[in-house]
């Protein structure tokens, strides 16, 4: 019986050395919300080792059914493998959509999924839509996101879209009942490919960029690492997170964990400061998605002003180390 | 190492890309004026290519799906040190998304001979997809590894690979034939020495059409591309841009208003 799984919303539940990330809670948030409009199923795929406990938090997060795939030569993500077992899962159950974070394992994995069951894939989605036809409308960025396209997919199935993490929104996690299902695992030697040989993580952020609700970032303006600390004093003011352009990556006063734009992260924070930033579509496209956008440049013709809420033309060390103050006056108070 | 295919595109230079606009009756990008230039991650590909060519001997081959203006993109490939160029040209490929490209990419990874490697950009800055390598390894029933920052060859045909990951990287064994796709850390691609630029206008850059690779025409182009395109639009802002004015002191003021207005509790 494969009735529950069938014709469904998947969402690839990815996990790296047992941690689930972030991004596969946010896509069932949204695979949620399509499959209320067209009343149809949630399912997450899950791929790993001994890593049966998630389907219940995946569950919890709005999967009303989770496949796992447990196998020992799934324990650690390899593409080759775990796309062999995604083209059998799909063949066998033909699901309407595939949903796939735009991580480094989702970069990977996702089109080599896409070729090998010939379906159409879209990258680095920014919206999902449904149309009246209940097809899958894929609103992607291009030319440094001053493009936006919609794709759809008309004659294939499953459509694949992978999407970065921070876009969507995961929904809170409630008490749910769902169904969860063991796979059968069939792979041969020549389904391996390279071994890993190892995994190194440097420490977890303190706050992670794509989850802070606040984000100040500061751009080639700020000048010198000693003037950088502004830019951290501020966001620590708010119990928000530092983001940056790249020249203050490239500079070394900032980590590179802390880009925001085309070649970094994607943030939607309800409040978006960003000090000293031209706002070059590289960078724009990474922070134009925010509630709420404040900008301090001391060039009026700044583009960053073209995606602002509110506009400050001055001189930030006039400013931030005045508000700073008057920031902490206040919570205080 | 027999033989290297290093796949290159060519991209509408950023510094340009104000320029571009939409025709309002086709529905599509109007580039003209918007010059072309190698896809940036290309070159570092290219860069890997030359520097295990310098070590072990052997042919780099750049690859291209492009238009016939692609030749000159090829021409700077062939100036840093490539040793001869396949373009792939013809008006039935125009329209293909990532699966077809690959697929065309394929077809002539097959005509440049037997390959051990093909070395790919880990994604392009026009399209930005980093679909095809992946796709195109699949195709050619090859392994493959993107996000790469490191190679380290243990002998001729065994490499172990740092690839960079979330917060930090990974360290893979891997062998040879194999599809690598690279980010810029790998390396920092050479200058075009003006050496380079007289030996690259004796080098050859061969032009195929499918009349040479027989691909089948109802996978390839527009109409064998499975995404299609539903809309397009120039993206245009619209925020307040409600400016502050006065003393530091005023726009202070009235600035921590707002923030701990926004500021979630
Ligand atoms: C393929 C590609 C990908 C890229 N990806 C990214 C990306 O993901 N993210 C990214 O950010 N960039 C990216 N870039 C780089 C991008 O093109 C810009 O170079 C970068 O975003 C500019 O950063 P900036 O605004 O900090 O610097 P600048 O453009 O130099 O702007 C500095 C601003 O500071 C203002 N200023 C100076 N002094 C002061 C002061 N005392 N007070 C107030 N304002 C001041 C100036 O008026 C100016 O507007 C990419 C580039 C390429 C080619
Ligand atoms: N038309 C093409 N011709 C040759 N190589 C390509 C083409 N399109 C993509 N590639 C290769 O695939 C990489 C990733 O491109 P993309 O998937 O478009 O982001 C590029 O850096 C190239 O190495």
């Amino acid at each position: 019986m494969s009735g529950n799984y069938s014709n469904g919303i998947w969402v690839f539940a990815e996990q790296r050395s047992g941690y689930l990330h972030e991004v596969s809670l946010e896509l069932l948030g949204k695979a949620k919300e399509l499959a209320e409009q067209a009343k149809s199923r949630v399912t997450a795929v899950l791929l790993g080792h001994s890593i049966r406990h998630h389907a219940k938090i995946l569950i919890n997060y709005g999967a009303d059914s989770v496949l796992v795939a447990d196998d020992s030569r799934l324990e650690t993500y390899r593409v080759l493998p775990y796309s062999v077992v995604m083209k059998s899962l799909i063949k066998e159950y033909q699901p309407e959509i595939l949903l796939m974070g735009a991580t480094a394992m989702g970069v990977e994995l996702a089109p080599r999924v896409a070729a090998k069951v010939q379906t159409g894939l879209s990258a680095h989605c920014i919206d999902l839509k449904l149309d009246s036809q209940g097809q899958l409308l894929q609103v992607v960025p291009g030319w440094g996101g001053g493009v936006i396209a919609t794709i759809t997919c008309p004659d294939h199935r499953p459509q694949m879209a992978t999407v970065m993490p921070g876009i969507m929104k995961a929904r809170p996690p409630s008490k749910r009942k769902g169904e969860v299902k063991e796979i059968e695992v069939h792979l041969q030697d020549k389904d391996l490919g390279p071994e890993v040989l190892e995994i190194c993580k440097w420490d977890q952020e303190e706050l992670p960029l794509e989850k802070a609700e606040v984000v100040v970032a500061g751009g080639w303006g700020i000048g010198s690492q000693e003037n950088w600390k502004i830019i951290e004093e501020l966001a620590s003011a708010l119990g928000g997170s530092v983001g940056a352009t790249r020249p203050p990556v490239d500079e070394g006063w900032a980590h590179e964990g802390r880009m925001i734009g085309q070649s970094g992260k994607t943030v939607r924070p309800t409040l978006y400061i960003g000090v000293a930033i031209s706002g070059v579509m590289h960078h724009v496209v990474g922070m134009d998605q925010s509630k709420y956008i404040i900008s301090i440049n001391t060039d009026p013709n700044a583009d960053i002003f073209e995606v602002s809420d509110l506009i400050v033309v001055e001189d930030f060390r006039k400013i931030v180390p005045k508000l700073i103050k008057e920031i902490q006056a206040r919570l205080k108070a | 190492m027999k033989r290297i295919v290093v796949c290159v595109k060519p991209v509408p230079d950023p510094k340009h890309w104000d320029k571009v606009s939409m025709d309002p009756v086709t529905k599509t990008l109007n580039r003209q004026g918007i010059p072309s230039i190698i896809n940036p991650l290309d070159k570092h590909a290219i860069e890997a290519a030359l520097s295990i060519r310098e070590a072990e001997r052997g042919e780099v081959v750049l690859l291209s799906m492009a238009p016939p203006f692609a030749t000159s993109i090829l021409r700077e490939g062939l100036a840093m040190g490539a040793d001869r160029a396949v373009l792939l040209s013809d008006p039935v490929f125009a329209g293909s998304d990532t699966l077809a490209t690959a697929r065309i990419l394929e077809a002539g990874c097959r005509w440049a001979g037997e390959f051990e490697l093909i070395l790919c950009g880990n994604l392009s800055i026009d399209g930005s997809t980093a679909q095809v390598c992946s796709q195109l390894a699949e195709f050619l029933d090859l392994p493959n590894v993107m996000h790469v920052i490191g190679l380290d060859w243990q002998g001729k045909d065994e490499v172990i690979i740092t690839q960079k990951i979330e917060q930090g990287y990974a360290r893979l064994k891997a062998s040879l034939p194999l599809v690598i796709s690279v980010r810029k850390e790998l390396n920092k691609p050479r200058y075009i020495p003006f050496t380079g630029i007289i030996a690259a206008e004796s080098k050859e850059i061969e032009v195929l059409s499918n009349k040479d690779l027989k691909i089948d025409p109802t996978y390839i182009g527009l109409g064998g591309s499975p995404t299609k395109m539903a809309g397009l639009e120039i993206r245009r802002f619209e925020r307040a841009r409600e400016r502050l004015e006065g003393s530091a002191e005023e726009i202070v003021d009235k600035l921590v208003d707002k923030i701990l207005q926004y500021r979630a509790p």
